[in-house]
């Protein structure tokens, strides 16, 4: 992957895929740290499967039985110095949370990319799904809830251009200085 | 950032016209977009033909939506063209300015884009 941000939208995919009605997305930036963390209330994973789940030859895809997508976020982060970590429940409080860390002064970093093209092809995606995006550096927060866009829009859906013009607009004007 | 006033705009903008679910229109377009179709920039893709589709005035009758692996990861990016009664149409290796003619020619005037298909390609 070329970009971070297109890890992120595979991965957030596989969130859409188990049923998540809330998937959180959060990039944190501090010195040359950068922590993703996705998390979803979706199906989970069973114990058996999580302990298999970052190999390329596991995989729900029906058409072939390889899946890159863990094992590529996996890569971009060990490649840094970093690491990728996967919790999963199947229980009550069912969901998964995936964890990665970079080291973005390290050579092969790959860069964090255009995450509000992710974002708006989400939402365009699985507009009646929730989306919280949080990405905080030391300069700022940039945020887009899309539960809180859904109070304002009423009946108007998510997935109208417009509205996916603004995700995109909202999310690459400058951060907001945080109190 | 952008203000939530702009988007009580586009509320009001939106009140006096049809708002179209995703779904409703006759002419589908798919774009893949598992991790083979994502890594082979399907994602610039997808806005292109959404982009598109709005400007050309369209999105009554063209639905752009997203699956996952298609299954013919070495074409990708891959746009499906589903229209009732007629035959599916693939077409591959796509970049946002192939998209766009596929959505003026073909999605707009009905007329496929011969050299972007899997059967112009494979020759």
């Amino acid at each position: 992957m070329k970009e971070l941000s297109l890890n992120i939208l595979d991965i957030a995919k596989n969130s859409v895929k188990a049923g998540a009605t809330l998937i959180e997305i959060i990039i944190e930036d501090a010195g040359n740290r950068r922590t993703l963390t996705i998390k979803d209330n979706g199906c989970g994973m069973d114990e058996e499967f999580l302990s298999v789940v970052t190999d390329p030859f596991t995989t729900t895809r029906t058409t072939r039985s390889v899946g890159m997508g863990l094992p590529l976020l996996k890569l971009a982060a060990e490649q840094t110095g970093g690491s990728l970590g996967i919790t999963s429940s199947t229980g009550a409080d069912h969901g998964t949370t995936v964890t990665a860390t970079f080291f973005t002064d390290h050579l092969d970093c790959v860069p964090l990319g255009d995450y509000a093209g992710t974002m708006s092809t989400l939402v365009q995606g699985s507009p009646d799904i929730d989306f919280d995006f949080i990405y905080r550096t030391d300069s700022g927060l940039k945020y887009l809830s899309t539960a809180e866009m859904r109070e304002i829009l009423g009946d108007v859906p998510l997935d109208t251009p417009d509205v996916l013009l603004w995700i995109e607009d909202s999310l690459n004007a400058p951060p907001e200085e945080e109190s | 950032m952008k203000t939530l006033a702009e988007l009580q705009a586009i509320r009001e903008k939106m009140k006096d016209s049809v708002i179209m679910r995703s779904g409703s229109g006759n002419v589908r377009a798919v774009v893949g977009m598992a991790t083979c179709g994502i890594a082979a920039g399907a994602r610039p893709v997808l806005s292109a033909l959404v982009e598109e589709v709005n400007t050309l005035g369209i999105s009554d009758k063209v639905t752009v939506t997203q699956t996952g692996c298609i299954g013919i990861c070495r074409y990708e990016p891959v746009v499906e063209v589903f229209e009732a009664d007629k035959e599916k149409v693939t077409y591959v290796k796509m970049t946002p300015e192939k998209a766009r003619r596929v959505a003026e020619e073909h999605l707009k005037n009905g007329k496929v884009v011969e050299e972007y298909t899997i059967g112009a390609v494979e020759k």
